[in-house]
């Protein structure tokens, strides 16, 4: 018998927390794969941030640090300075980097860090109770936009990867989705690219990921994955914006 | 080889730390302590160290969280204003048992304040500051070369108890020029890399997990008797105190850092004038040298405390808490950046006022 399949040796053999029908599973998955075709086995140093993924440190199968709420990017740039050759990583939530976190992800992205940062956009604050995120879609309702989130009153969804897209110092930057077979095949791709581009020495790299939260959306993992791929990829538009060579 | 060197005291510091192994330096720019920074971002590269002027102290204390997790010897420093926004960091950094130094040249507050020497972040340092229960190990140096030698060895204390270690100066301090024998520079093979350090080569069991949370009641609890265990070996081993002419003293002036060299001319004048003056003068601010005073409260012959402050009354209460009771504690200060002279506090200990 051959085996066609098994569970990365970048994951543990812990059980994932995420509710069912949740993109951070997926995404950890793509994570621990790439790291692992990449040969980075016993040369890895991953962050979890605050969020629902902040036991992520007992999910990787590798060296971890967990960092306070957004700060994940500074902890990171802690860890690359004292092991430069070391394959580093920030794993963070919406609120996580493009709120309080904001400051950290921006300069660590301006000073050209050379750290891979996985960003799930799920456009709310899981961990917490759905509240609104600042990429909560326009109109879409959360526990503190009952009615859904008004521009003049909350502001408008944060574009993250066409943010920093505008700074020089990162090497490559790309918004996918995971919401159908294709675009997480796609999503490998970029996180291996992401991660490529950190063992050549390129520079900070950022994938930002479309993801589902069915929990706080209050919807079933069929309808929140259509979400992702009808109504999120309106406002984020999958693509890559940054990308030197 | 040790060496003599006339030196400013922010530039005194960041040498003494090199030599006693700092590599990792990460900070932004406050006064009175730019000299900090500024010195790092050139000698750190030339012995192989990484110096970062962080977007924020908030991103500062973190990537020394990152760094010293990953078993670099780390260290930022700032002034007061900036030393609030660590305090987040510094409390994970105690939850999640790191080593690191810490250095805050303090200015006057609350909020901008001023740019001139003050004492009023003590509470800050010795109480706590972040959230939770956590201790860090507190020195008020005197003198440049005091400072000098405690920041040599803060690297090897902070790693023992796997704490930050806080320097607790001031403008004057800072600013200061002094003759100082500065320490030979640790040989990097003396330096271990702590065996739970986050090195990247770990998978399996064997993977290091730098981590402050603990969802389980029973664990956390189980932490925080495990750290004030380990403040209790603290308080055993590292608490520093002077005492000048208390032998017979019947009046015990009491200061820590700059000011206390300021009390100890006040010592000398009232000495001078017929007055049984002493002064204890705490090293280690956090492990307090209770003891001392407990013992100084004891003896007949000790009329009364006078605890001399560049704040409103903060250290104060600790000595209140170690005299407890036993005689008067009396309370002079200042303010603002304002600094007393060794007069002012002859007359206060004479006149009252
Ligand atoms: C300083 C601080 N503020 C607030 C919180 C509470 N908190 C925990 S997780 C979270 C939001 C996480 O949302 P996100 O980053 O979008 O991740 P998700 O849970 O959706 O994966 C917040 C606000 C905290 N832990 N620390
Ligand atoms: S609350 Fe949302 S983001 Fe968190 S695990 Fe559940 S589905 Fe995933």
């Amino acid at each position: 018998m051959s085996v066609v399949y098994k569970k990365s040796k970048l994951l543990t053999d812990t059980p994932f927390h995420y509710c069912p029908g949740c993109a951070h599973g997926i995404a950890h998955k793509l994570v621990a794969e790439t790291l692992e075709e990449l040969g980075q086995e016993g040369n890895v140093i991953g962050i979890a941030p605050v969020g629902c993924a902040v036991f992520a440190y007992n999910y990787f199968n590798c060296d971890m640090q967990q960092a306070a709420h957004g700060r994940a990017p500074a902890v990171a740039t802690g860890v690359k300075s004292v092991y430069p050759d070391k394959t580093v990583f920030a794993y963070q939530g919406d609120g996580d980097l493009a709120s309080i976190g904001m400051a950290e992800i921006v300069h660590a992205a301006a000073r050209g860090t050379n750290i891979t940062v996985v960003f799930i956009n799920n456009a709310i604050y899981g961990m917490t109770g759905g509240q609104m995120a600042p990429t909560t879609l326009e109109g879409q309702k959360s526990t503190t936009c009952v009615y859904g989130r008004k521009p003049e009153i909350n502001g408008s969804p944060i574009k993250v990867a066409e943010l920093l897209a505008t700074l020089d110092g990162p090497s490559y930057i790309a918004r996918c989705a995971l919401d159908t077979v294709k675009n997480i095949r796609a999503a490998k791709a970029a996180v291996k690219k992401a991660f490529q581009n950190q063992l050549d020495g390129k520079g900070f790299s950022l994938v930002e990921l479309l993801s589902s939260c069915p929990t706080n959306w209050h919807m079933s993992p069929l309808e929140a994955m259509k979400f992702v791929g009808g109504e999120m990829t309106k406002i984020y538009p999958l693509g890559v914006f940054k990308n030197i060579d | 080889m040790s060496e003599k060197k006339l030196m400013k005291g922010n530039e005194a510091i960041a040498e003494a730390a090199v030599r006693g192994g700092c590599r990792y330096y990460f900070g932004y720019p406050i006064t009175p302590q730019n000299e900090i920074p500024e010195y790092m971002s050139w000698r750190l590269p030339e012995v192989g160290g990484v110096f970062i002027q962080a977007e924020s102290e908030i991103s500062a204390i973190n990537m020394v969280y990152g760094a010293a997790g990953a078993g670099g010897r780390s260290m930022t420093s700032s002034s007061s204003p900036g030393v609030s926004l660590k305090q987040e960091g510094i409390s994970y950094i105690c939850g999640a048992e790191l080593p690191c130094v810490i250095i805050n040249m303090v200015r006057g507050g609350p909020g901008l304040g001023g740019i001139q020497p003050a004492q009023s972040d003590y509470f800050q340092a010795v109480k706590g500051g972040g959230h939770g229960d956590y201790k860090m190990l507190v020195y008020g140096p005197a003198t440049v070369q005091e400072a000098v030698d405690i920041v040599y060895g803060a690297f090897d204390k902070a790693e023992q108890y796997r704490l930050p270690v806080m320097i607790l100066g001031d403008g004057m301090l800072g600013q200061i020029m002094e003759a100082v024998t500065l320490p030979e520079m640790r040989k990097p093979g003396d330096i271990k890399v702590p065996e739970w350090a986050t090195v990247g080569t770990h998978t399996g069991a064997d993977r290091k997990i730098i981590n402050s949370l603990y969802i389980e009641p029973d664990v956390l609890e189980a932490l925080n008797r495990t750290l004030y265990a380990r403040y209790a070996a603290m308080s055993e081993a590292e608490t520093m105190v002077e005492e000048y002419r208390v032998s017979d003293a019947e009046v015990i002036i009491t200061a820590y850092g700059t000011v206390a060299r300021i009390a100890k001319s006040t010592v000398d004048i009232l000495r001078a004038a017929g007055v049984k003056a002493g002064l204890i003068r705490p090293i280690t601010l956090y492990p307090f040298p209770s003891a001392t005073y407990r013992a100084a409260a004891k003896k007949r012959s000790v009329k009364e405390f006078i605890t001399v402050e560049l704040s409103m009354g903060q250290m104060v209460e600790d000595v209140r808490l170690a005299v407890n009771g036993k005689k008067p504690v009396k309370f002079y200060g200042r303010s603002g950046g304002n600094v007393m002279t060794p007069e002012d506090i002859a007359r206060f200990v004479t006149e009252g006022k």
